[in-house]
């Protein structure tokens, strides 16, 4: 009960859910944009920031014990080990021009 | 060691497990549990996530067109709806946190409108999908050259958006059963894990589709 006395108020809520319709606004107005290459990058890194408000806020991470945070970082450790082995298969297909290559490969 | 035992259970706090030391330590546990289920959840939609990386990476011009068969305006309007959800979520738990139990109960009633909005605006979009052909498997039109690319666009679509329409049925019903128990007055100031760990569950959710919304809606819309 000791951790409660610093739970967030309702003026953070409604901060945090002002920041998320500010930032889904953004997204779209963005989406329209030429970018170029870096359209892709600018949609997930809006997404990004708005999953780590939800998770910080409203979620409470930011007001749980310091095992909790731990708990929550590695988690999401795995998936980015998820993401980085698998990519760096696909993306290194083909290198070394073995007869894999008709497999699914990134060109 | 009887007189201790039947002082124990005078003084056993209302909501405590008999194998918890207090109520801290209980909500530290529960937590620590619903996020061991959360984690599960990550990877499992992980695996979606990175399966439409590497088909995204390799068919560029197919997920691009998918995109623009997509409402964009419908999109928006769930993305609006489901993060409103989570607000009233928030308040949901700040209230039984406060011991009210009236609040619990009306922003709980506010969630699952919102959940409920949702759900119905999916099955428009989703109604549109077959009238158009573009369910694969079931109503397929299109027959261009990048027709079975569109196709894993649209398979990817609906499996993504399905499991996340699924997740948000199973918090529907959940919602029911805690809006029961909060009736009842199950609930109190110290006693209030079911409806914060419920909470955690629904922002995940919301989460899994702030990064579908961009994903499936507005990437190579330009």
């Amino acid at each position: 009960m000791a951790e409660h006395h610093n739970s967030p108020t309702v003026g953070t809520y409604l901060a945090v859910f002002s920041t998320l319709m500010v930032l889904t606004a953004l997204t779209v107005w963005a989406a329209f944009q030429d970018l170029g290459p870096y359209g892709d990058l600018v949609a997930m890194l809006i997404a990004c920031s708005k999953a780590t408000v939800v998770i910080i806020y409203f979620m409470h991470v930011k007001y749980s014990s310091r095992l909790l945070w731990l708990f929550v970082a590695a988690g999401f450790l795995f998936l980015l080990i998820l993401f980085a082995f698998t990519m760096a298969d696909y993306v290194s297909r083909g290198w070394l021009g073995a007869p894999s290559s008709h497999y699914l490969s990134i060109q | 060691m009887a007189a201790d035992h039947v002082d124990h259970h005078e003084h056993h706090p209302y909501g405590l497990a008999h194998q918890f030391e207090d109520m801290a330590q209980q909500k530290e546990s529960v937590l620590l549990g619903m996020w061991s289920f959360l984690i599960t959840e990550i990877l499992f939609f992980g695996g979606y996530f990175l399966t439409y990386l590497v088909y995204r990476v390799n068919y560029p011009v197919a997920f691009n067109e998918g995109s623009h068969h997509l409402d964009i305006g419908l999109g928006a309007f769930n993305t609006v709806v489901l993060i409103l959800s989570s607000l009233t979520m928030a308040m949901a738990v700040h209230k039984s946190h406060e011991g009210s139990r009236n609040g619990t109960l009306g922003y709980l009633i506010a969630t699952f409108i919102l959940g409920g909005v949702f759900l119905c605006v999916k099955y428009f979009e989703y109604s549109a999908k077959f009238e158009h052909g573009l369910v694969p498997g079931l109503a397929w039109h299109p027959h261009g050259e990048q027709s079975p690319q569109l196709a894993l666009f649209f398979s990817l679509y609906f499996g993504m958006t399905g499991m996340h329409a699924l997740h948000m049925i199973i918090g529907a019903g959940l919602l029911i059963w805690l809006l029961v128990k909060t009736a009842k007055g199950t609930y109190t100031a110290e006693y209030n894990a079911p409806v914060e760990i419920f909470g955690l569950y629904w922002h995940f959710v919301d989460i899994v589709w702030i990064f579908l919304f961009p994903l499936l809606y507005l990437l190579g819309r330009h």
